[in-house]
């Protein structure tokens, strides 16, 4: 399987998500944000960090760059997307999914591994059991996902939030939810579920050295 | 112009100083020249009250690539693969403006690693903050804390370690330190030293403005009630431009171009031009029109002087300069060559051809003052008798005030502001005895620690000295780490006093003597003086940056308890030492008394051991003992892991509070096996170390003897209670 990962000034996760691409066998290029080609590929990824900076707004800029047009017009062929990070939040940022990414709840950089109850009725999950628990890191300032409440009830009858915070026993409440986001929401597809955008960090949870493999579920999930 | 008096003690000479440059020049400087020679003779740059003590200090062993001396420290850890490091401080801006302050003493050690060729793979910082009652102090451990967030974050280095302390000293002087780590080829580190005459300066990265003037003479004053004046002094970091210019820099790297190569720190282009044309035993010709600015009608002068963030100087070897180049146009940066190298050992400046400033490179560096200042040694102070006796509350009230003190509560609030795990090698984060970095897509990793014990040092800098040398050794050898050296911070008052000239002096002959006994040599470091308002100086400060090598990944440890059932051990004899401790400075408010001492003989013994315990796979979990002695050392493998423990004081004569509490030194706890323990046992006694059998882990419950039971969840919220309410 062919995928493709966009960098942008500033991107600091790319190699990471390189090296768990590689490590599952992906054929992978990264591809410099002034091309104004992509590769033919299966799977684009946009990567965490902070594209130009996060000046303006985080994503705002890296939203209108010129790869980001193929990248869009790749989306709408059915190519499958994933954003982390950052990559979520230029995904937000150029309509491909929709809501918006606030600042944290407590105004502060958060760092640290949470749980996350997963929904395998997508592509990106279908290795995780329905409902299992995950354990993944999350590292970012505008995380709070937020969107109307008629929204959060369209994605669940549709089966498109991915992800939530949640305890290690699936628990989803206030009590486990890191940044405030709306319904614990930390990951969403668009309704065609060919795009995932999502805060944690599935490439750091790769290795049983860091801390565990939760992460390779979803890598698997997309090759098969 | 004519230059007052006035125009001297402004750029912080002093009229000796001023008479020594006329006499260099044969003739009076003019207003660019004297900028120029304030930003070389300041203390920030010519270590001129250290620089006779800090050659004492070791600097070589079989790791050592390059010592200090260079833009950071470089070792060696086999297959070519190479870590440069280096601690430094940004104490006054920090105080000053502590977001930017903070940030750009990040950006800064960052420069002067990855200036050598190497890739940052880790960031640490040590940080001393006012009392908490001080009113200052929420608001200036809120900037700093999220201005280093805000620039390792960014520029996607992992900050793995560090410690936050607060102490009255600080109240007007807070200390930022921080220290970054990289790993480079061994065969491809870059060096400052020009070579080569008529060979092209280039100027990269940011546009020059006017943020910085004087930072680095600002630096070597003491502050006053006016020190709010200073703002514009401190620079403004720009991490994206950072990640930009060290991307690029790393790029121009890969092949042949770079002669030399220096970042623009502490006094820019002024300490970078001289620096590399000094080492060369060159000069240097710079064409200041060309240099890019970001404001109209910056002078020479303000452009000689300014800190501007995200700046490097490089020398180019021959027709080099289109390609090197190119890379700069792909990342967005300036490029410009500025001027050559000469032959003159000169220093020129020109601005429209008109020659502005003209002066002996040597002037500026060699010729530099060094101080042989006065200074005074520190009378160690009796032991306090009959300490215990003074204890007016109980065991478990002790433990319990402990465990909900600022200092010694978990830090966590600060250390989940920092990206932790990109770059995806962090094995150990913070929170251990030391963090582990794996090196990237090898089988092997380096360990990494950030240590200082000021109110040991304060009460007697050479016990002091030795100590804080020791701990960060102890804390290299707790995860399993050889270690290899050290960088240095050593943050003091005014050097002007014979006391706190005596502090230093004393402190550094302590740390000689440990880093001589350890083979754990200085490779790098920075000295930061003048740190005090109004008289008042902080207590004295050495921050020691540790790093040690692991050579086998499975052949690592970390402090927290993995199972029930297991036995529990303290190596090391324990003599009771409560002077100078958590118990007595933070619980009984005692001020007096020796610190604890230091055996190195022991220390060296017992470090070993607990090394080759863990090579051998004989222990669970390793924790060393240090402040707050064997209690808050044992509450912290269980706060960490959920298990509980149960532990009895040996049947000797020490009371319970000097067991527990004492500081003495040289000391872990070790978890171990049923089934190991004979061969523990039989190893400690073989090589004489002395060692207490002190109980076992079991479900998560703390308990000692009949004093004290706790659940492990009651405890963790009692500790975590301090930073979640301030």
């Amino acid at each position: 399987m062919r995928s493709t990962v966009i960098v942008f000034p500033g991107s600091n996760c790319d190699r990471d998500i390189a090296v768990a691409l590689k490590k599952l066998q992906f054929k992978n290029e990264m591809v410099w944000h002034k091309d104004s080609e992509l590769p033919k590929s299966d799977l684009i990824v946009i990567p965490g960090g902070f594209s130009y900076g996060d000046y303006l707004r985080s994503g705002a800029i890296a939203a209108k760059s010129t790869i980001l047009k193929e990248v869009i017009k790749s989306a709408e062929r059915g190519c499958l997307i994933l954003g982390v990070c950052n990559g979520f939040q230029i995904l937000i940022e150029t309509g491909l999914l929709k809501g918006a990414l606030l600042r944290n709840k407590n105004l502060k950089f958060i760092n640290d591994d949470v749980y996350l109850k997963v929904n395998n009725k997508n592509r990106f999950c279908k290795k995780y059991s329905n409902n299992q628990i995950i354990k993944l890191n999350i590292a970012h300032n505008e995380g709070n996902y937020f969107t109307s409440s008629d929204h959060v009830k369209n994605m669940q009858d549709q089966e498109l939030i991915a992800f939530q915070y949640s305890n290690n026993k699936g628990d989803v409440n206030e009590d486990y939810n890191p940044n405030g986001s709306m319904a614990n929401i930390a990951g969403i597809l668009n309704e065609k579920k060919n795009i995932l955008g999502m805060m944690p960090h599935p490439e750091r949870m790769t290795d049983k050295l860091i801390v565990n493999e939760d992460g390779l579920g979803l890598f698997s999930s997309i090759l098969n | 112009m004519k230059i007052s008096d006035n125009i001297i003690e402004k750029h912080g000479l002093k009229k000796d100083e001023f008479q020594k440059i006329s006499k260099l020049l044969n003739r009076e400087p003019n207003l660019l020249e004297l900028g120029v020679f304030s930003a070389m003779w300041n203390e920030h740059c010519s270590y001129k009250s250290s620089k006779l003590h800090l050659k004492k200090l070791p600097t070589k062993n079989e790791y050592v690539i390059q010592g200090p001396g260079e833009n950071a420290g470089v070792i060696d850890i086999g297959d070519n693969d190479a870590i440069v490091f280096k601690i430094e401080s940004h104490n006054h801006p920090s105080f000053i403006e502590p977001y930017q302050g903070a940030a750009t003493g990040v950006g800064g050690i960052l420069r002067d690693v990855f200036t050598m060729g190497a890739r940052p793979i880790a960031l640490l910082n040590s940080l001393h903050f006012g009392d908490i009652t001080n009113k200052k102090t929420k608001s200036l451990l809120n900037g700093v804390v999220s201005g280093i967030g805000g620039y390792g974050n960014c520029i996607g280095i992992p900050t793995v370690g560090g410690e936050t302390k607060f102490h009255k000293s600080y109240n007007e002087n807070i200390l930022v330190n921080a220290m970054a780590v990289g790993h480079a080829d061994k065969r491809k580190i870059f060096y400052s030293k020009a070579r080569g005459v008529n060979k092209s300066v280039v100027y990269v990265g940011s546009k020059t403005g006017r943020d910085g003037i004087h930072g680095a003479s600002m630096a070597s004053a003491e502050f006053d009630e006016k020190s709010e004046e200073k703002k514009p002094t401190v620079q403004v970091g720009d991490p994206f431009t950072e990640k930009l210019l060290l991307e690029a820099c790393l790029e121009l790297m890969k092949d042949d171009s770079i002669i030399s190569i220096q970042d623009m720190g502490a006094a820019g282009l002024t300490s970078s031009s001289v620096e590399m044309a000094f080492k060369g035993g060159l000069g240097m010709e710079l064409d200041l029109e060309k240099v890019p600015c970001r404001e109209k009608n910056m002078t020479p002068y303000e452009m000689m002087l300014s800190e501007s963030q995200e700046r490097m100087l490089i020398i180019l070897n021959d027709g080099k300069e289109a390609n090197a180049k190119k890379i700069f146009d792909k990342w967005d940066l300036d490029f410009v060559v500025i001027g050559k190298t000469t032959n003159t050992n000169k220093l020129t400046l020109k601005y429209n051809d008109k020659v502005e400033a003209d002066i002996p490179i040597e002037a500026l560096s060699s010729k530099a003052p060094i101080y042989d200042r006065k200074w005074k040694k520190t009378k160690k102070q009796n032991k306090k008798r009959d300490l215990i006796k003074t204890i007016n509350l109980s065991f478990r009230d002790a433990i319990f005030k402990i465990l909900k003190s600022p200092n010694q509560s978990n830090k966590s609030w600060v250390t989940k502001q920092y990206d932790q795990l990109v770059m995806n090698d962090t094995l150990l984060r913070s929170g251990s005895d030391s963090a582990i970095v794996r090196i990237h897509n090898k089988e092997k990793a380096i360990a990494l620690t950030v240590d200082s014990s000021a109110n040991y040092c304060n009460s007697y800098p050479l016990t002091g000295g030795k100590q804080i040398v020791c701990e960060s050794w102890r804390n290299l050898i707790s995860v399993g780490a050889k270690p290899i050296s050290i960088t240095n911070c050593l943050n003091f008052g005014n050097p002007e006093n014979p006391e706190i000239m005596g502090q230093l002096v004393e402190t550094i002959d302590g740390m000689r003597e440990a880093c001589e006994y350890l083979n754990f040599p200085v490779v790098s470091g920075n000295v930061s003086l003048y740190n005090g308002t109004n008289k008042k100086n902080i207590f004295p400060t050495p921050v020691i940056g540790g790093v040690g090598l692991i050579e086998n990944l499975n052949k690592i440890s970390d402090h927290k308890f993995k199972k029930t059932g297991s036995k529990i051990l303290v190596i090391g004899k324990t003599f009771g030492h409560l002077d100078q401790t958590v118990f007595s400075n933070e619980i009984l408010s005692l001020k007096n008394g020796p610190p604890p001492e230091i055996n190195l003989i022991n220390e060296k013994n017992n470090g070993e051991i607990i090394y080759d315990f863990i090579k051998k796979n004989l222990v669970n979990a390793v924790h060393d003992v240090s402040s707050g002695g064997i209690i808050l050392a044992l509450l912290e493998m269980s706060m960490h892991s959920g298990i509980g423990a149960k532990i009895a004081k040996p049947k000797h004569s020490l009371n319970q509070f000097e067991y527990f509490f004492g500081e003495d030194q040289g000391r872990y706890i070790i978890e171990i096996d049923e089934q190991n323990l004979n061969k523990v046992e039989e190893l400690l006694e073989k090589s004489s170390i002395h060692y207490d059998k002190i109980g076992h882990t079991q479900i998560d419950e703390f308990q000692i003897e009949k004093d004290f039971r706790e659940k492990i969840i009651d405890l963790n919220k009692l500790n975590n209670k301090w930073y979640n309410n301030y």
